[in-house]
This record gives structure tokens, C-alpha cells and sequence, in this order.
């Protein structure tokens, strides 16, 4: 597609690959702008129902990768005693042509 | 009826200002009638560029109100006849921009000129939002730079939602102007070249504007560029934009200042 086995390796060439990549996630997001955002509120508003916590003990973080997206959504929950519990919910998109879907593939523990 | 053209690019400090008043100049030279209007509210900054600073007595926002008319707000061109700037204000700030007045403002200025060219504020916000809201054109200004790619690439999927063209299902016309182009960098593989850029936006071309002192040189004196040098590299590429916005089918190419062998080995340290 590109010619990148042609081309020197200069800065340039990264910026635009690097470009290319976000971009084309941020298009496939962007048919829902905010899909990200809508997904953390969501889940933990479905937490926050059954369960009490700090939104300050809530990490969110993506790992976009060449084929597949990583969202990974740390939730501490304050138990009675004190202890924290932490849930982890990892969710896996394939990134397939249009459209990213996020399908829940894993989650650990 | 005129045209309505936006010009755009998301991210501040790209050549907004720079390209409207060089391409609003270019097109007057050619005889058209042209209006270059300021959005940017709050932080007016053609009516500078334009050399008509000291000018200004009513406003978009006056005019949008109703204080003022049309004819009271526009400032005609003391170098060009047919070139006139409807200047945004310094005061109030973009909420004072009601979309009934935005959009019956345009369509005065479209019955009177047959290019309306709004110079757009940075951002996605309100104020970026009503000045392409009516655009038939959008110009989208980038620099070869990744932020600046970015953020074009947002105001292009702005640009097919929030048009009242696109809402109408209508195809709004986008045009690339690339700003501050510097080609030997680019063929140093330090700077994303023409078609790196190309490739990622995928709208069609308008101009490559090299990166130029001139430019700094035409703000300081209040002139736009297509008139303050007319000969110089920036000036010429701004013309033959222009001319492919009226249609006309020019070759791309990027004008450079003309140097001697000389200035060209030596031109750095003499710099």
C-alpha cells in the first residue's frame, strides 16, 4: 500500500504512519465520537449500582495495536472491611474493515 | 449569488488568518467581488492582517444584532475596490453569534459579492461550527505536521455533519491548502510530504503554500500577502490557488523564491 520498504526510515515517515493508525481508529470510533467515553460511563454506572466506589479508583486504558484494540477497565471496590477488590474487565475488539465492535472476548478473574 | 467559502483547519495557528486575506486579495485582483469576514470573536485578528485595523467602527456582531447595517460594517479595501472585510468584534464573545443572524448576514453578503470568504476560529466549538455553517467551499489549511493532520482530519468529518449542505444531504466541496510547506526538508524524509499528507486526508488539493518569510513580512505591514509581494513564492502560490477556486485548472506546482547558485550554497550562512 505504502511504500515503506522503499523509503528511508526518517522522521517523516513515522509521523505518518503513526497518523495513518490513529486515524484510522479515530474514524472508526468517530462514527460514534465518543464511544470510549460512553462505554466507561456505562459500565460503571452498571457497577455503581450494585456496588459503592471512588470514580477516583476507576483506571480506564486503551492499547490500540495494529489489529486488535485493548480496553482495559480497572474498578477498586471498597468492601465493608476495608480491603480492596479489584475488577478487571477486559474488553477485545477486532478492528474488521468498517467499524470497530467491541466484543467481549476475555475477562480475567 | 456568490459563493460562501469557510476557512478552516481545527488546530490555531496553521495560516487561517494568512490564507484568507492573501486568497480574498488574489481573487479581487482578478476582478471578482469579495468579502473576507471575520469569526474569529473575541480575537479579531484580519482586520490586522488586512491593514485595516484603525478602520474598524462596526462589527459582525453589531451587524448579526441589528445595531449596525450591512453597508456601515464593511470596510472597503483602500488598494483593491472590490475587496471589502466585515471584521468580527473584540469584545463581545462568540455566544453574542445567534444562528438566525449568522445565517441572514450570509445571505445578504451572498446577493452583494460573488465570494463570501470566512475566516474561521481555532477549535470545533461554537464559533468554528456557525462559520462553516453555511459554506458551499471549505478550505481546509494544514501545516505538514502530525497535530495539525489530526485535527484537519476532524474538521473534514465536521464539515459532512454539521453543514446545513451536509444536513441537506448535499456534498460540501472540500479543498486541502497545505501551509508552511518546506520541500527540501520533505525529501529529507523530515517533513510528511504532499502526498503523505494527501493519502491520510484524501480530499482534493487547492495549493502548497512554502513555508516563507514573506509572510511574517506581509503581517507586519498590514498587507496580504498576494498584494505586499506580488512576485514572491508564497504569493504566487496563493495566486494560483485562487485561480483553481474560480475553477480554472492551473499545474501544481510549489513556487520557490528564486535564488542564485551562489545564495543556494551559500545561502544559509548568509542568512
Amino acid at each position: 500500500m505504502n511504500f515503506g520498504f522503499f523509503r528511508r526510515r526518517g522522521p517523516a515517515s513515522v509521523a505518518r504512519e503513526r497518523l495513518q493508525v490513529l486515524l484510522a481508529h479515530e474514524r472508526n470510533f468517530c462514527g460514534k465520537p465518543d464511544l470510549i467515553a460512553v462505554l466507561r460511563d456505562e459500565i460503571l454506572a452498571v457497577i455503581a449500582k450494585h456496588v459503592t466506589m471512588e470514580p477516583d479508583n476507576v483506571q480506564i486504558k486503551m492499547d490500540r495495536g495494529d489489529s486488535v484494540t485493548m480496553l482495559k477497565i480497572d474498578v477498586e471496590i471498597s468492601t465493608s472491611s476495608s480491603t480492596a477488590v479489584v475488577l478487571r474487565e477486559t474488553r477485545r475488539s477486532t478492528r474488521a474493515g468498517s467499524g470497530a465492535s467491541v466484543r467481549p472476548c476475555k475477562s480475567s478473574r | 449569488m456568490g459563493k460562501v467559502v469557510v476557512v478552516t483547519s481545527g488546530k490555531g495557528g496553521v495560516g487561517k488568518t494568512t490564507s484568507t486575506a492573501a486568497l480574498g486579495a488574489a481573487l479581487a485582483t482578478f476582478g471578482q467581488n469579495v468579502v473576507v469576514v471575520d469569526f474569529d470573536v473575541g480575537l479579531r485578528n484580519l482586520d490586522l492582517v488586512m491593514g485595516a485595523e484603525r478602520r474598524v467602527v462596526y462589527d459582525l456582531i453589531n451587524v448579526v444584532q441589528g445595531i449596525a447595517k450591512l453597508p456601515q460594517a464593511l470596510i472597503r479595501d483602500k488598494r483593491i475596490d472590490t475587496l471589502s472585510l466585515l471584521p468580527a468584534s473584540q469584545t463581545h464573545d462568540k455566544d453574542a453569534l445567534t444562528e438566525k443572524g449568522v445565517a441572514r448576514v450570509i445571505a445578504d453578503l451572498r446577493r452583494k459579492f460573488d465570494w463570501v470568504i470566512c475566516d474561521s476560529p481555532a477549535g470545533i466549538e461554537r464559533g468554528a461550527t456557525l462559520a462553516m455553517r453555511h459554506a458551499d467551499i471549505a478550505i481546509v489549511v494544514a501545516n505538514p505536521e502530525v497535530s495539525s493532520v489530526r485535527d484537519s482530519d476532524r474538521i473534514i468529518g465536521l464539515l459532512d455533519a454539521k453543514t446545513v449542505k451536509a444536513e441537506k444531504g448535499e456534498r460540501i466541496e472540500k479543498h486541502l491548502l497545505i501551509a508552511r510547506y518546506d520541500a527540501a526538508r520533505a525529501l529529507r524524509d523530515e517533513m510528511m510530504t504532499i502526498e503523505d499528507i494527501l493519502e491520510i486526508l484524501s480530499i482534493p488539493l487547492l495549493g502548497v503554500i512554502p513555508e516563507s518569510l514573506e509572510v511574517l513580512h506581509a503581517s507586519n505591514i498590514g498587507s496580504p500577502v498576494t498584494l505586499s509581494n506580488t512576485s514572491s513564492a508564497p504569493a504566487r502560490a496563493y495566486m494560483d490557488a485562487a485561480k483553481r477556486l474560480k475553477g480554472e485548472t492551473v499545474a501544481m506546482t510549489i513556487p520557490s523564491d528564486k535564488k542564485g547558485l551562489l545564495d543556494r550554497l551559500f545561502g544559509r550562512r548568509a542568512a
